[in-house]
């Protein structure tokens, strides 16, 4: 568990320069992306002694080229972008970083073009990078890391964030994490462990052992602290777990099971419900003073809880109507309003961190939907449906979503799958995230630099 | 439109009504045997604390409220536990796979609570019981219909010693 780096040793930006205005290439990604930009990522350049350097330190051939995989692979996943294919390149990398022949690329049909050039400098990595507008025939944007070699697939991410927020004028989300639920073997003995790996899927590591049950982990805004639940020693309580030291420990003194724990934005504070006597409420613990703070109190199921960025509201799953519903309160817990209306059981609202936004799981005859509404309830919309689904968290940029899904078993039991999937605010770009076991409950991490 | 073409069509629609329930009850009457109300009434996953007192009792699509069975059930519960004052037991809630995990959490305490509640009013002594809720992390059968759901949905009396 120490072994997991969080930050990038140094970052030393080089230089920047930023062309403003009227530039051809830019991604709309209010909408769907039906038409995704064409981009071309060209390997990255390294010279000879850079290149035996990275060989003998990582064990990778071609650092430079497994970088733009990286990038073009982060590119594809967004569903905003079409990485071209490399063999249709007319241009070597080096020549293309200097000073791009703009004819070329834009006849391969490529709108941007990102080149660089990767060198070791004092046993370290340094990686530059352009981003080019074809059409305009000019740079976009330019900037130089320098860090440990084992970061190297974190560069990947950090140059894809540049890239996406300067195309798009929003902040990525590649240069981050999800934590979730590994689970294995059978359904009526399913074996799960905290795992967490990279947003593409890389660098899985698991954090447990599966000896005891754990379920829903969810990330610290701030910093590298994962709250979860853990049945250890029978006794389901709510643990917090820094993942740089690996030490965990049991939060607050409850005398009964502790559940559906979240971090305040600030990541000062752990919201969740404590179930006592046949009785649900909502509590939270500020993890410095140690003081715990009653925030419902009503004979019914109060669980879910969920701040608003601000960290002026919770957004709160409550059967007090007698079903299921999402309610917002004010953090304090006065002025309770129940805001989903619609037909059928909604569950797990997360608020966006853009804070217009509550992302919920919706059961109505037989379905389970993921959708968002805004936070008066209003504007209601279904992003996919499936036979179980449920548990929606938020990319720090708020738009996309990751969540689980399971398949529906046999009469045998057989054919049971959980999968991680995410999807687009649009409703567009549906993929499943790739896991080396099944997986369930993620948890989607802030951006890691900044 | 005339009289006789309505007629006609009326009886189709009745004919085909007539086939279609015909299929359904054949089909639903397996689980009709094991299921009442949406609760299992079946022994298929029970098992005994001692002759003739079963170990759980079933609930109903999202409730926490007690059957005529459920109680009877508890009843003999409560009779074989004051009859055997060193035992202590667990009270384990489940419930189905058809619901949020956070909430099912809730439920399964919930319906942990009902049965040990329901204990203690028959005599048996709190500190005797101990609850426990699994959600539904701990199905007894693996299947996604409405019969190994119902088995699912449980509270569950496990000796603690």
């Amino acid at each position: 568990m120490k072994k997991i780096k969080l930050i990038l040793n140094t970052i030393l930006i080089l230089f920047v320069s930023i062309s403003k205005s009227y530039s051809l290439v830019e991604v709309d990604i209010t909408r769907g992306n039906l038409n995704p930009l064409p981009i071309a990522v060209s390997p990255l350049f390294q010279d000879n002694n850079s290149n035996t350097f990275f060989e003998k330190e990582l064990e990778i051939k071609d650092i430079g080229s497994e970088i733009s995989k990286v990038i073009e692979n982060n590119l594809k996943q967004s569903g905003l972008f079409n990485p071209l294919s490399k063999d249709a390149f007319l241009q070597k990398p080096d020549i293309a970083h200097l000073k791009p022949r703009f004819e070329d690329w834009a006849l391969i049909k490529s709108q941007a073009l990102i080149t660089g050039k990767v060198t070791a400098v004092n046993e370290k990595l340094k990686v530059e990078f352009r981003l080019w507008d074809v059409l305009a025939g000019r740079e976009m944007l330019a900037l130089a890391f320098t860090t440990v070699p084992s970061n190297w697939r974190r560069v990947g991410h950090i140059i894809t964030d540049k890239v996406y927020q300067r195309l798009t004028g929003e902040k990525g989300y590649f240069d981050t994490r999800i934590i979730y639920v590994s689970e294995e073997g059978p359904k009526i003995k399913r074996i799960k462990k905290l795992a967490i790996m990279d947003q593409d899927g890389f660098n899985t590591k698991y954090l447990t052992l599966g000896n005891e049950l754990v379920l829903t982990p969810r990330f610290n805004p701030t910093n590298q602290m994962v709250t979860y639940l853990s049945y250890f020693r029978n006794l389901p309580r709510v643990y917090l777990l820094d993942i740089e030291t690996g030490i965990q420990e049991v939060v607050g003194d409850f005398p009964g099971m502790t559940f559906a724990p979240r971090f305040s934005p600030d990541g000062k504070k752990i919201i969740m419900s404590f179930a006592k006597d046949g009785n649900s409420d909502i509590y939270t613990m500020d993890i410095e003073n140690r003081i715990v703070e009653k925030i419902t109190n009503h004979p019914s199921i109060d669980t879910s809880p969920s701040y608003s960025p601000d960290g002026k509201f919770i957004t709160f799953n409550s059967d007090r109507s007698g079903y299921q519903q999402i309610y917002v309160m004010k953090s304090d817990g006065s002025d309770v309003k129940r805001i989903s209306f619609g037909k059928g059981l909604y569950g797990t609202p997360v608020w966006s961190p853009r804070g217009d936004l509550i992302a919920f799981t919706k059961l109505h005859k037989g379905k389970f939907y993921i959708g968002v509404m805004r936070v008066d309830g209003k504007g209601e919309r279904l992003l996919t449906e499936n036979y179980y689904q449920e548990a929606p968290s938020w990319a720090p940029n708020g738009r996309v979503l990751i969540f689980y899904r399971e398949t529906k078993s046999n009469d045998k039991g057989e054919g049971f799958s959980a999968k991680l999937w995410s999807i687009d605010l649009t409703g567009y770009n549906e993929r499943m995230v790739v896991t080396e076991t099944d997986a369930s409950d993620p948890s989607w991490s802030s951006l890691l630099s900044n | 439109m005339n009289l006789s073409k309505i007629l006609k069509n009326t009886f189709l629609v009745i004919l085909l009504s007539m086939v279609v329930s015909a299929c359904a009850t054949k089909k639903t009457a397996i689980i009709d045997s094991q299921i009442q109300g949406d609760v299992y009434t079946g022994t298929d996953t029970v098992e005994y604390l001692a002759k003739g007192v079963p170990d759980r009792v079933f609930f109903a699509t999202n409730e926490s409220i007690l059957t005529t069975m459920s109680r009877d059930t508890l009843r003999k519960q409560a009779a074989w536990l004051r009859d055997n004052p060193s035992v202590n037991v667990v009270l384990e809630g489940h419930a189905d796979e058809r619901g949020t995990r956070e909430y099912n959490l809730a439920l399964g305490e919930r319906r942990a609570n009902a049965a040990k509640d329901y204990l203690m009013t028959y005599g048996v002594s709190a500190d005797r019981i101990s609850v426990i809720s699994y959600g539904k992390e701990r199905p007894v059968d693996s299947g996604s219909n409405p019969l190994s759901w119902s088995k699912n949905r449980r509270a569950v009396t496990v000796k603690a010693n």
